[in-house]
């Protein structure tokens, strides 16, 4: 059923029909809409089967849900930013142990400097954490992932993040399509752990292992993963024959086919990668998109085969390796190697800095005449950068730099629009 | 794609009255994309809210940087707040407030401006006659359907209808209904050149 609704609203209420039976979560921007719904539709009896569970923090969230999973019941939680570093030890331990956990990271930055604005580094600090990671493109994508996430992790008995950017997406009025309980529940079919506490059937879950075998349990979640590039695809597809529409897979191309320069990006930010392609195909440039869906497992493979024919690429990302340059960035290269394709990274939109179709024209057009250093930071204010720069060589007690910046710039959130 | 900002403060709906415009827009069939700036919001701090209304799928995610219409729900941000950048030459100006454009200050700017593109309307005395409550949202969105000519009053109304209950919903459908003939009229002064508001 087509419905106007906020993206939060629209992921809890597709969470609630894939019939969770715990969660649990602790507020935090921007996420904080997705739980709040979630548990109004428990308090209310609408979710009858499903334990709503107040904790005193995300890493008490990670580790109810948990525990909650190994004892077999469907479990989600949401989180963002500084909590899911807070609940970090835990996100790594749901992996390890292969506990078929879904959990919604309403993307936004790390601090410090503390901000709540969009962008990718909470998520992507967790990748190597075993988890697989979604990003959705819009909010009609977000919630159909969270329906394939949960049949995806069960499968695979692995946890599963999916990634949403805070704000731009889950605080969107936009249309869905809401599916119906009966369509969900002939996709999803009942929780049947790999692993569970059971009294009548006991084993121990977590145990400790040496170097005898641990390089092995390391390998069979990698393993796993592996797996999950086939299932993946496969999982699209028949949510497409259920539900009608194409969500979820590895990656999406558009206008690619014939492309010279291929802009690679994740998430929301799409949208309008899109639409300034749609105006440069207009004028005859040979530029097209490749989207990634799914960061975690990488699709090397796929990527590399979307990327073949074109001469070069430009990965833009709303993250950043800190001494590196990107990160998403260095994932594609991978997939790249070999293939003699000239490669762009672009940061952008870090804390929320607007992406602008204004300043994606100008770095396309850079890009396709090769005019693009190797690592570029997207409107990028040099004489902020510089003045901080000069001051830090003036004098030794620079003082603090975010401090600095605020007054050369003005008021937190100045420059919205 | 027709494009619309709110410029209000915290506590006076601001976000609402764009996720409202969405709904409206969606319940004429129409795409539709409201969203917040994203501010550490407060009450009485500056918030600004967007709304996109397309006949297509709206994939754009920036901010509207050049709309067509602007909603200005609280005048003093007028020294406060550049409410008017990037505003299309001849966009829509609806601002909540009982004086004139000339006597807000504006009337320089507004001189060449399409007159029947100016409109005032005093939202916050309907909306405390109308609900008892200090916020213009309601009725200035009653005010814009007759203003941009984007949307129908009645789809307005749905969206009220949808959003508030009872005494609530129908305190602000009163609101936006007198709020539209308020706007209306004024429209149809401007058209026959007796411009009183500008």
């Amino acid at each position: 059923m087509l419905k106007q609704m906020e993206g939060s609203r629209a992921v809890a209420e597709a969470v609630a029909l894939c019939r969770p039976e715990v969660i649990c979560a602790y507020p935090i921007s921007p996420q904080t809409h997705i739980v709040e719904a979630l548990g109004e539709m428990v308090k209310e009896g609408a979710l009858a089967s499903c334990e709503f569970i107040n904790v005193e923090s995300e890493f008490a969230a990670m580790s109810v849900a948990i525990g909650a999973s190994a004892a077999g019941a469907r479990s989600y939680t949401a989180t963002a930013s500084q909590g899911l570093l807070y609940m970090a030890e835990a996100v790594f331990n749901a992996a390890g142990l292969g506990l078929p956990i879904v959990m919604t990271v309403a993307n936004r930055a790390i601090g410090a400097p503390i901000n709540i604005w969009n962008d990718h580094s909470d998520a992507l600090s967790q990748r190597d954490s075993g988890w697989l990671q979604l990003f959705a493109e819009t909010n009609q994508e977000a919630l159909d992932l969270h329906i394939q996430a949960f049949r995806l992790a069960e499968e695979l008995s692995l946890p599963i993040m999916v990634c949403m950017d805070g704000f731009i997406l889950t605080h969107a009025f936009e249309r869905v399509d809401m599916p119906t309980q009966e369509q969900v529940d002939a996709y999803l079919p009942a929780y049947s752990p790999r692993q569970v506490l059971d009294p009548d059937e006991p084993v121990s879950i977590g145990a400790m292992v040496g170097p005898e075998a641990f390089m092995e349990v390391r390998y069979l979640a990698h393993a796993k993963q592996m797996e999950a590039l086939k299932l993946i695809p496969a999982y699209a597809a028949e949510f497409k024959a259920v539900f009608g529409r194409d969500s979820g897979g590895l990656m999406h191309t558009y206008r690619s086919e014939d492309a010279e320069t291929i802009i690679v990006a994740m998430g929301s930010v799409l949208g309008t990668i899109k639409d300034t392609v749609d105006e440069m195909r207009d004028s005859g440039h040979r530029i097209g998109v490749l989207g990634i869906t799914c960061f975690r497992p990488f699709p090397v493979a796929a990527v590399a085969d979307a990327l073949r024919q074109a001469k070069r690429f430009v990965v833009l990302e709303k993250s950043m390796a800190i001494g590196l340059g990107g990160i998403l960035a260095v994932n594609v290269r991978m997939a790249v190697t070999g293939m003699g394709l000239k490669g762009y990274t672009v940061v952008a939109g870090l804390g929320g800095r607007a992406i602008t179709m204004k300043s994606l024209h100008a770095l396309f057009r850079q890009g396709e005449k090769d005019e693009l250093e190797p690592v570029t930071f997207l409107d990028l204010d040099w004489k902020a950068v510089n003045k901080q720069l000069e001051r830090e060589k003036a004098h030794r007690r620079s003082g603090p730099v975010a401090e600095a910046l605020l007054r050369d710039v003005g008021i937190v959130g100045a420059r919205n629009y | 794609m027709f494009q619309v900002r709110i410029h209000g403060r915290g506590g006076q709906g601001v976000v609402t009255a764009a996720e409202m415009l969405s709904v409206a827009a969606f319940d004429e069939g129409r795409h539709a994309q409201a969203f917040p700036s994203f501010g550490s919001e407060r009450t009485g701090a500056p918030v600004v809210a967007f709304c996109r209304i397309a006949d297509r799928e709206i994939r754009l995610r920036e901010p509207i940087m050049e709309p067509d219409a602007i909603i200005i729900q609280d005048p003093t941000l007028l020294h406060q707040v550049d409410v008017f950048a990037g505003l299309k030459q001849d966009g829509y100006i609806l601002i909540n407030t009982s004086k004139t454009f000339d006597q807000l200050g504006l009337g320089d700017m507004v001189r060449d401006w399409n007159p029947a593109r100016l409109c005032t309307v005093p939202a916050m005395e309907l909306a405390l006659k109308h609900v008892g409550r200090p916020v213009p949202n309601v009725p200035l969105l009653g005010g814009f359907a007759a203003v941009a000519g984007v949307l129908q009053l009645e789809s307005v109304i749905k969206a009220i209808e949808e959003r508030f209950s009872g005494k609530v919903a129908a305190g602000n459908v009163a609101a936006a209904r007198e709020a539209h003939a308020i706007v209306k009229a004024e429209m149809e002064q401007a058209v026959k050149g007796d411009v009183t508001h500008a």
